[in-house]
C-alpha cells in the first residue's frame, strides 16, 4: 500500500516511538511570538536548560504590536512587557528575533513562507494554532500550546500522536469572484467547525493545483477552524517558483539536491485515507459568515438557515449566537450594514490580497460611515505595497494602512471593534469578543470585504466586478 | 507537579458547545508573562457586564452561587479555536481538576493533559444525564478514577469508561511530564540528528 504525503514525512521525522504510547516526532523549525513563549522561557530557566537548538528557532513580535507609531515605544504597559520580555529572552537564549522596527518583522506565519524558512517535507511548529498555514509547503506544520513550546525549545521534540488522514478534493474551475477564502468558508460551513478534529487533511484537486501559493496558504491557515491539526497540500512547480531566491530558502547544489527530495513529496495513488471528501468548486459563491464561529457561514445568494433547518440539539447555541450577531434566522445576509472593514491577518494579509483589494477599489472611495483598516501582514508586505503604489490607492479610497501585526483579528493590541459593531473581516475567526468585547465578526475574503468598504453592505461581488 | 488519580467532587453544568478559548479567556487577557492567576479572567465577557468585576452577570453558571465542585461539565467541541495553554491555566487556576465533554478540541486536550487537568470523553448520551443529575442536584457527586479510567454518577452507580492514552495516563498518575521524558532521550535525539544530517 502506498503512502500519504504526511505519512512521508511524519515517519522521516520519528526519532522513537513509546510502546503503547505517542511518537517522538523531531521538529526542523519552531517558531515563537511574543504571547506563548514567556512562561516556555521561564521553565527552561527553572529547570537550569538552554535552549538546544537555538539556530532553528526564530522570533517575531505580531499579537500586541500597535499598528500605528511603530516606531515609538508600545504604551500598552502589559503589552510593552511581553514584547520587552521577548527581546530578553531572544538574546539570553541566543535565538534570531525580528522584533518591531526589523525589515522581516511581521505576523509569524506570514514571515516564515516569505523568507523561505518554511520548505517542503519539513516538521515545523509554533505556539498559535494558525501553524498550519505553512501546510501549503507540504510541511507538517501544527500549533501547540506552551508547555510544548518549552518541549521543543529544551529538545527541539515533541511527544505526538499520529492522526488520523483525510483527503479533501476539490475539482474543477472556480466561479469569477471566488477566492480560496471562500473555498475554506465553504468547507468548514459543510463539515463544521469540529468536523475535521483528529484528523490531519490534506487538499487536493484541481481546483487547489491551480491555486497561486498565497491562496494554497489561506486555505491551510482555516484547517484548524474546522477542528484539524493542520492542513497541507503537495508542493509542485507553483511551490518551488514561489521559494526560488527567498532569503533562507536552499541556493545553487544545494537547491537542486533538495528539488530532488521534493519533487517525491505526494500522496502515492493507492495511499489510503481514513476519510475522504470530494467538492465541486462549481458550488462555491462568495461566502460570509453569519453566527460566532466559522461553520456558520453561508453563500452570498442563500439566506440565514431557518430555525427549524438546523438540529434541534444545535438550536439553542444557533439562536444565541444570531442573539449576539443582533441577525435573524431566514434573513438574506447581503445587504446587512457593516461599520468596519479588517483586511489583515495570517489568513489574508499577503501582498496578492492587499493587489486584489487595489485593484477593485482603484479610483473609488469608501463608503462614508464605515471605517477601514488595512493591516499588512509584514514589513516587507507593507514595504512591497508601498513599491507598487498600493498605499495611495488605499489613502484616496479612504482606507487606513497601518504597520504590521495580528491588530484586530484578535484585538490584543488597541485595534478593537466597539461592541455591537459590525466588522467585514478578512481573518479567520468569529468568535464572540474576538476582535473586542461584543463586536460582531462576519468572515471573508479580501474582495467581499473590498466591496463592504466601498458600499458599507455585505454584497455579492460579482455584481461589481467584470465578469 | 500535582499528581492527578481519583477525584470525586460536585460539579459545575455549562451545557454550551463549542466552548472556544477566546470564551474561555479573552485574548487581552493573555498578557502575563507568568502561568498564575488567570482563574479571575476565565470566562471573563460571560461572566462580568461590561467588563466589570463589580457588575456580575447572575444568570452565569459559575456566579448564581448554586454550583461549586472540582468538575466542569461542558457542552461539545470543548477548547476549539486557538493553541493558548492560558485557556488550560485558567480553568485550573479557577478549581477544576476534571472537565468533562463528549468532544474536545485536539491542542487544548493536550495543553489540558500538560498542565494535570484531566479530560474526560464521555458519550453523549451521558453527558446529558451528567448534566441533568446536576442541574437537578447540584450536591450531586461525580467520581472520576484514573487509574481504572471510570466516571460514575456517585448516587445511582452510573458508570462510563473513557479513553486515555497509556502514557499520558503514567505521567498524569506519578507527576512525570514529557519533557521529563524528552530530556531522558537526549541521546537518542542528538543520534537522529547525526543520521539525518540536520
Ligand atoms: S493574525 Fe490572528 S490568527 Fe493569525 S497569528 Fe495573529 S492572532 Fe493568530
Amino acid at each position: 500500500m502506498g503512502k500519504t504525503l504526511f505519512e512521508k514525512i511524519w515517519e522521516k521525522h520519528l526519532v522513537t516511538t513509546i510502546e503503547g504510547g505517542p511518537s517522538v516526532l523531531y521538529i526542523d523549525k519552531h517558531l515563537i511570538h511574543e504571547v506563548t513563549s514567556p512562561q516556555a522561557f521561564k521553565g527552561l530557566s527553572k529547570r537550569g536548560l538552554h535552549v538546544f537548538r537555538p539556530q532553528q528557532v526564530v522570533a517575531t513580535a505580531d499579537h500586541n504590536v500597535p499598528t500605528i507609531d511603530q516606531h515609538l515605544p508600545i504604551r500598552e504597559e502589559l503589552s510593552r512587557k511581553q514584547v520587552d520580555a521577548l527581546k530578553e529572552n531572544c538574546a539570553d537564549f541566543g535565538i534570531e528575533l525580528y522584533g518591531l522596527g526589523h525589515p522581516f518583522q511581521g505576523i509569524v506565519h506570514v514571515i516564515g513562507p516569505e523568507l523561505g524558512i518554511t520548505q517542503p517535507g519539513m516538521t515545523m511548529v509554533c505556539g498559535d494554532s494558525h501553524t498550519s498555514t505553512h501546510g501549503a509547503f507540504g510541511t507538517i506544520a501544527f500549533g501547540i500550546g506552551t508547555s510544548e513550546v518549552e518541549m521543543v525549545l529544551a529538545t527541539q521534540c515533541l511527544l505526538q500522536t499520529k492522526p488520523k488522514l483525510m483527503r479533501i478534493n476539490v475539482e474543477g474551475n472556480l466561479n469569477k469572484g471566488v477566492l480560496s477564502k471562500d473555498i475554506i468558508l465553504h468547507i468548514i460551513s459543510l463539515i463544521s467547525a469540529s468536523g475535521a478534529t483528529g484528523y490531519f487533511v490534506e487538499y487536493a484537486g484541481s481546483a487547489i493545483r491551480s491555486l497561486s501559493m498565497e491562496a494554497r496558504m489561506t486555505i491551510c491557515n482555516m484547517s484548524i477552524e474546522m477542528g484539524a491539526r493542520g492542513g497541507l497540500i503537495a508542493p509542485d512547480e507553483i511551490t518551488f517558483q514561489y521559494m526560488k531566491g527567498r532569503r533562507f530558502a536552499p541556493s545553487g547544489d544545494a537547491w537542486n539536491e533538495k528539488l530532488v527530495y521534493w519533487k517525491t513529496l505526494q500522496s502515492d495513488t493507492d495511499a489510503v485515507f481514513d476519510h475522504e471528501l470530494h467538492i465541486r468548486a462549481e458550488d462555491i459563491e462568495p461566502m460570509v459568515t453569519y453566527g460566532t464561529n466559522p461553520g456558520m457561514g453561508t453563500g452570498i445568494s442563500q439566506h440565514i438557515p431557518t430555525l427549524d433547518a438546523i438540529e434541534e440539539k444545535e438550536r439553542p447555541n444557533f439562536t444565541k449566537a444570531l442573539q449576539y450577531m443582533g441577525l435573524s434566522a431566514g434573513a438574506p445576509i447581503r445587504g446587512q450594514k457593516v461599520d468596519y472593514v479588517f483586511i489583515g491577518s495570517c489568513t489574508n494579509s499577503r501582498i496578492e490580497d492587499l493587489r486584489l483589494v487595489a485593484d477593485f477599489v482603484k479610483g473609488k472611495k469608501k463608503a462614508d460611515e464605515v471605517e477601514v483598516w488595512v493591516v499588512p501582514g509584514s514589513k516587507q508586505v507593507e514595504a512591497q505595497a508601498r513599491e507598487e503604489g498600493i498605499d495611495k490607492i488605499f489613502e484616496e479610497a479612504g482606507f487606513q494602512l497601518r504597520g504590521p501585526g495580528c491588530s484586530a483579528c484578535l484585538g490584543m493590541n488597541e485595534d478593537k471593534i466597539p461592541a455591537g459593531k459590525y466588522c467585514i473581516s478578512t481573518s479567520n475567526r468569529n468568535f464572540e469578543g474576538r476582535q473586542g468585547p461584543n463586536a460582531r465578526t462576519l468572515l471573508a475574503s479580501p474582495l467581499t470585504a473590498a466591496v463592504a468598504a466601498i458600499t458599507g453592505k455585505v454584497e455579492d461581488v460579482r455584481d461589481y466586478i467584470n465578469l | 507537579m500535582s499528581k492527578l488519580s481519583l477525584i470525586q467532587s460536585t460539579a459545575i453544568p455549562l451545557p454550551i458547545e463549542n466552548v472556544d478559548t477566546d470564551q474561555i479567556i479573552p485574548a487581552r487577557f493573555l498578557k502575563a508573562t507568568t502561568r498564575d492567576g488567570f482563574g479571575k479572567n476565565l470566562f471573563r465577557d460571560w461572566r462580568y457586564e461590561n467588563d466589570d468585576e463589580q457588575q456580575p452577570k447572575k444568570d452565569f453558571v459559575l456566579n448564581s452561587g448554586r454550583y461549586s465542585g472540582q468538575i466542569l461539565l461542558a457542552g461539545k467541541n470543548f477548547g476549539c479555536g486557538s493553541s493558548r495553554e492560558h485557556a488550560a491555566w485558567a480553568i485550573k487556576d479557577f478549581g477544576f481538576h476534571v472537565v468533562v465533554s463528549s468532544f474536545f478540541a485536539d491542542i487544548f486536550r493536550n495543553n489540558a493533559l500538560n498542565n494535570f487537568l484531566l479530560p474526560v470523553t464521555v458519550s453523549p448520551s451521558f453527558l446529558d444525564m451528567l448534566m441533568s443529575a446536576v442541574e437537578q442536584d447540584p450536591k450531586t457527586l461525580i467520581n472520576v478514577n484514573l487509574p481504572a479510567q471510570t466516571i460514575t454518577l456517585v448516587a445511582t452507580g452510573a458508570s462510563e469508561s473513557f479513553d486515555i492514552n497509556p502514557y499520558k495516563k503514567e505521567c498524569l498518575i506519578n507527576g512525570y511530564d514529557d519533557i521529563d521524558y524528552l530530556l531522558s532521550i537526549r541521546d537518542k535525539i542528538e543520534a537522529y540528528e547525526k543520521e539525518t544530517g540536520i
